[in-house]
């Protein structure tokens, strides 16, 4: 649990954090958003004092971070930050092993430990541990940033914009992976954006600040249907539907009662593979989705060419973890209906316009349910 | 653990040419006859082709000479350059910035005049003009390299709970490494050259054939100093270049 009461902090006569209180409680995500200036870096890095507060209390866990030496607050407290700040003379294992060996930990604790965390961000140990940071592309960086953050197993985590200098393809599936981890892991996360889209997808509450004060503390849903203000209101968008589904993941929405005809050759498609199907899926000797076939097109008495698509599961398919809102968007894109979902081209379930318009509905009265519960959002002095 | 192909400047047989080198030098300094017979060949004219100390002895005079300046050189200059880019020398960074460019721009030989009445005749007032002199490079590079860090490196280390110390030791002089070395390079073949000036006020080393062969107009004595001294600097670069290389942590190769 992470709970700040009233912190201040003042450089000389301008105040860069006014009276900020809020409480994340233990295994939640709370995203920091706000323009730039707004103070929200500034409020993650008092936390481990990286700032010193001028005022107010912060407590992590209950104890009060002014009551321990800062070296040893922030080695129980995960940092990530935007430009990942590898060190670039030591090999991912002893980035690594950065913290751990600061605590003291024995090498053979320290090196299983060094294969666990990078099998969690989905790295293989053998290739990647010797490795040096420049022979890594940014999504892999990052990936270790993450790791290393994690390495002493800390109950908290501060993550300044993490994935912010990261190509928008390689942010989504950053972001997959990040509430994949946490939801193994559970960790009591501060996640600082200045992207509403990343926030709505990641926090379990967002802090919404404006010049140093806290315009609203609540979950995604009520910022978007209740803003505090109408700063909170024009900060969150217009496109307020659009935003919810960034909130839904595709493989939680996807329909999975596919109908799958495995081919070898897009010849020896007949009629009798539809049955009473819609739409069914070609997949080729390994598994990987190569098209599909519209079966009202046959039965409308096309020919086999016409009601056959085929396509490259790299181009006219969406990952599951990545947001119906950009699953909608790579639909529009394609001009498609529905669109299938694959694993590393392995198909996994199908997304239509209907499944997405039944997830606004039931989301709608998500947030109705949610709105009785509103929790406490300070309104702008 | 398997480091790429291209770190192959690693390898031994770069060490083993300078140990090479710094054998082949010893060899030849101690051939006393070699260049007697040489040099009275060059200069058939000399009465004598060879300046009367062993090679020997004026090469081991200039070591010292350098290895003492130097070593002081490197000794105080690394440690300034780190106070100044630290939170309680950063005040004086620029004073020590001009004091030390002013160390480089004074000519040591009027040094050499200006310390002989506080220090006498000899080694002392060598070592404290070539001390001065060397102190620019050494001390430049370093604030150089440590200024090079990155913030967000220092920030991650901060972040991550290491102490202003540990900072400094695992990740600030570690990158900064190859830049400070350098700086202590140029700043030992400088001295090596600018050592021969020591034999002025008395301090001995490979100057004294030179000054020694201009007074008497010998000019044996004189090739004779330059080219041990040259090969000296050669040597001292060579063997520096291979420091230089060995203390660049592999992963910035």
């Amino acid at each position: 649990m992470i709970r700040l009461d009233n912190v201040v902090k003042r450089y000389g006569d301008t105040t860069a954090v006014d009276g900020v209180s809020f409480e994340v409680p233990t295994g939640e995500v709370c995203v920091l958003i706000g323009p730039s200036g707004c103070g929200k870096t500034t409020t993650l890095r008092m936390i481990n004092r990286l700032i010193e507060p001028s005022g107010g209390t912060i407590e992590v866990d209950g104890r009060d971070i002014m009551s321990a030496r800062p070296e040893e607050l922030r080695r129980h407290i995960g940092y990530v930050i935007q430009s990942v700040g590898l060190f670039p003379h030591l090999t991912v294992a002893d980035n690594i092993a950065t913290v751990p060996r600061l605590l003291g930990w024995k090498d053979e604790r320290i090196k299983p430990r060094i294969g666990e965390l990078l099998e969690l961000v989905g790295l293989d140990p053998d290739e990647y541990a010797g490795k040096y940071p420049r022979q890594l592309s940014g999504g892999e960086a990052q990936r270790i940033g993450v790791a290393r953050a994690l390495a002493a197993d800390p109950p908290v985590l501060l993550m300044d914009e993490p994935f912010g200098a990261v190509d928008p393809l390689n942010r989504g599936h950053l972001q997959g992976e990040f509430a994949r981890i946490q939801r193994e892991l559970k960790k009591t996360v501060i996640f600082v954006t200045h992207d509403v889209d990343e926030a709505i997808r990641l926090a379990d509450r967002i802090a919404l600040m404006r010049d140093g004060r806290l315009q609203q503390y609540d979950t995604p849903e009520a910022l978007l249907d209740h803003p505090a203000n109408k700063f909170v209101h024009d900060f969150m968008g217009a496109d307020r539907a659009l935003k919810r589904l960034g909130r839904v993941l595709v493989g939680d929405a996807m329909r999975t009662d596919i109908e799958v005809a495995r081919i070898l050759d897009a010849g020896d498609i007949d009629r009798d593979a539809c049955g009473d199907a819609r739409f069914v899926y070609l997949v080729d000797g390994n598994g990987l989705l190569r098209g599909w076939v519209d079966c009202h097109d046959l039965d409308e008495g096309r020919s086999i060419d016409d009601a056959v698509t085929e396509i490259d599961w790299r181009e006219a398919s969406v990952a599951p973890d990545i947001s119906l809102k950009d699953a909608l968007s790579t639909m529009i894109g394609l001009g498609f209906r529905s669109i299938p979902v694959t694993e590393s081209g392995t198909l996994v379930g199908s997304i239509t316009l209907s499944s997405i318009e039944a997830t606004m509905t039931s989301s709608d009265s998500h947030i109705t349910q949610l709105s009785g519960e509103t929790l406490s959002s300070e309104e702008p002095s | 653990m398997s480091a790429p192909a291209h770190m192959s400047s690693r390898g031994w047989w770069p060490t083993a040419l300078v140990i090479l080198g710094g054998f082949a030098f010893a060899w030849l300094i101690m051939q006393q006859d070699l260049w007697a017979s040489v040099l009275g060949q060059l200069f058939p004219g000399a009465r004598s082709p060879v300046y009367p100390v062993p090679l020997v002895d004026l090469t081991l005079q200039h070591l010292a000479l350098v290895g003492i300046s130097s070593g002081l050189t490197i000794l105080v200059g690394i440690p300034l350059g780190i106070w100044v880019t630290r939170a309680s020398g950063r005040d004086f960074r620029d004073i020590v910035a001009a004091g030390v460019d002013f160390g480089q721009t004074f000519p040591p030989i009027a040094v050499l005049a200006i310390m002989m009445p506080i220090l006498g005749f000899g080694l002392r007032p060598a070592v404290v003009a070539l001390f001065l002199y060397g102190l620019f490079p050494v001390v430049s590079n370093t604030v150089a390299g440590l200024e090079a860090v990155p913030e967000a490196l220092k920030d991650a280390a901060r972040g991550m709970g290491m102490k202003r110390l540990q900072i400094l030791g695992r990740v600030e002089l570690p990158l900064a490494a190859r830049i400070i070395m350098a700086g202590v390079r140029t700043s030992v073949i400088v001295n090596i050259g600018t050592a021969t000036v020591a034999a002025a006020v008395g301090a001995g080393g490979l100057g004294d054939p030179i000054i020694g062969g201009i007074q008497v107009q010998n000019l044996a004595y004189v090739l004779e100093g330059a080219l041990v001294a040259a090969l000296l600097a050669i040597l001292a670069d060579m063997t520096l270049a291979r420091a230089e290389e060995l203390v660049t942590p592999r992963g910035l190769g």
